[in-house]
């Protein structure tokens, strides 16, 4: 980007809603957050004693709390997730003469209707073709829940859903961006969701290792950076974020949470599911990211990283960071999958609304069950008890890597108001 | 021993409650499932798949377009469930 953006272009967050693991919206979760508190349990279902793995990060209010029972017979879970947070974020955003015309969604996610998918799989075979619901496809394709999100609140400047795996819910901000810095959009409702806690997905992440497998220990199980770390735990929710041109902000007089600065997009073409040993392709997003807002890496106060608590991807983002903000960096790191487990395709948006939470409230969340740090993380992990950042104008970076070797770093400033 | 109509019409209301959030009460005899109930296509079928299940008939897709009513409905799975 050469010169400084203009209004119209620089693109702002006034509107936040998430349904997570530890809160069933925004407030609830930042709270737990901020506590250090974990979603991740024992699963009850009749299968779970067939898989290794018997632990996942379940969402804490059922979108059937939260909806009409038609919503929720209309959409896959993935789908009521979504609702559910973006109704949130629009009634945050207070936005009340909007031409839809002039309004997009873009929410991503990493494997779409799957449960949707699988239970009529099942009535195929055990009921016949015709109990296979006549609204089966509408609610498994992955661009479902945006496109009920669209339908909800009459979007019409499009409707995207980007699909990279883990990295779905940041490359869903970063697609938002550039719709309202290239005029397609005054305001875009971005996010992430996901809904894929089931036997199989279960069973396929544990046959790659994926998945940690400390049973006995549900809250203890994701530890980012730890050397005790054994894998991820499977959580489910979404985020979703309102993003407006500083413009269109200002002329309604918005409260305006944080600035989405610039997005930095890269793919390894190393391994379809491991990332590069050394996170070259992190840290090339990561400069690009910083290179397109404008800032050095000293300007970086806080990160919010992707740090799933698999041994390899920590260490190869650990290394990339390292290398991206230099020894000298005072930024604080944290790992907040520690808490809500790992959403796939909503946890690049859940984390995107903790860092502008982070900006705008000053502070950065702990990252639980850091115990024994791993020898190669030189990294400073905030540990136990949230950290307060500085004053002033300050910024953050919040990564998001995928499967397919997917990698997105996203640059959010604080906005004075 | 088969249901009777108004048997069937209080298992229909219920079915179209569930699967579109119209009113059990609003579903009577005379009104239309487009024109009056406001009900498309696909919210038809499941509408039709649910009341196959729930008594038993089976209602071809070629049928189903002749249901114009509730009434229609109601006839046509008495008739099918005798």
């Amino acid at each position: 980007m050469s010169g400084p953006l203009t209004d119209a272009q620089r693109v702002v967050v006034t509107g936040l809603g998430a349904t997570t693991p530890v809160g069933g919206d925004v407030p609830s979760t930042w709270a737990a957050l901020l506590a250090g508190q974990s979603g991740v349990k024992l699963l009850t279902e009749d299968w779970v004693e067939t898989l290794p793995v018997h632990i996942a990060a379940p969402a804490a209010v059922d979108p059937s709390e939260q909806l009409a029972r038609v919503e929720v017979k209309r959409n896959d879970r993935s789908g009521q997730f979504a609702l559910v947070a973006a109704r949130e974020a629009w009634a945050d955003a207070a936005i009340t003469d909007m031409d839809g015309d002039r309004l997009g969604v873009v929410i991503g996610t990493g494997i779409g209707g799957v449960l949707t998918l699988l239970a009529n799989y099942d009535s195929l075979l055990e009921k016949g073709p015709r109990r296979v619901h006549p609204l089966a496809i509408p609610m498994l394709m992955p661009n479902s829940a945006a496109a009920h999100v669209a339908l909800d609140l009459g979007a019409r400047a499009g409707v995207h859903t980007p699909v990279s795996a883990c990295a779905s819910g940041a490359e869903a901000m970063s697609f938002a961006v550039d719709m309202i810095r290239s005029g397609r959009a005054d305001v875009v409702v971005a996010g992430g969701t996901e809904a894929a806690i089931h036997q199989l997905n279960m069973a396929a992440f544990a046959n790659m290792q994926a998945l940690s497998t400390r049973n006995d220990e549900p809250e203890r199980a994701s530890r980012p950076y730890d050397k005790g770390r054994d894998g991820f735990v499977l959580g489910e929710g979404a985020g979703v974020v309102v993003l407006e041109s500083a413009a269109h902000a200002k002329a309604r007089g918005a409260k305006v949470y944080a600035e989405i600065a610039s997005s930095g997009i890269t793919s390894d073409a190393h391994h379809i599911a491991a990332p590069d040993p050394v996170g070259r392709g992190a840290a090339r997003a990561m400069q690009m990211a910083l290179d397109g807002a404008g800032i050095d890496a000293s300007d970086i106060v806080h990160v919010n990283a992707h740090a799933t608590s698999t041994p390899a991807g920590d260490v190869a983002e650990a290394q990339a960071m390292a290398t991206v903000l230099g020894a000298g960096s005072t930024a604080c790191v944290s790992a907040t999958k520690s808490m809500t487990g790992h959403l796939l395709g909503a946890a690049g948006a859940i984390e995107t609304i903790a860092t502008v939470l982070a900006l705008h409230e000053r502070t950065a969340p702990p990252t639980v069950n850091l115990e024994d740090p791993d020898d190669d993380v030189h990294i400073d992990v905030v540990r136990g008890e949230p950290r307060k950042l500085p004053d002033g104008p300050i910024a953050a970076l919040n990564n998001s890597f995928g499967f397919g070797g997917h990698n997105v770093a996203l640059v959010v400033k604080s906005v004075e108001q | 021993m088969a249901a009777s109509e108004q048997e069937i019409l209080e298992g229909l209301a219920e079915i179209v409650n569930e699967e579109t959030g119209i009113a059990a009460e609003d579903v009577q005899p005379d009104k239309s499932f487009t024109d009056d109930l406001d009900i498309d296509s696909l919210s038809m079928m499941t509408i039709v798949v649910n009341a196959e299940e729930k008594f038993g008939v089976r209602i071809p897709d070629d049928d189903v377009k002749g249901l114009s009513t509730v009434g229609d409905a109601v006839s046509y799975i008495a008739k099918a469930s005798a």
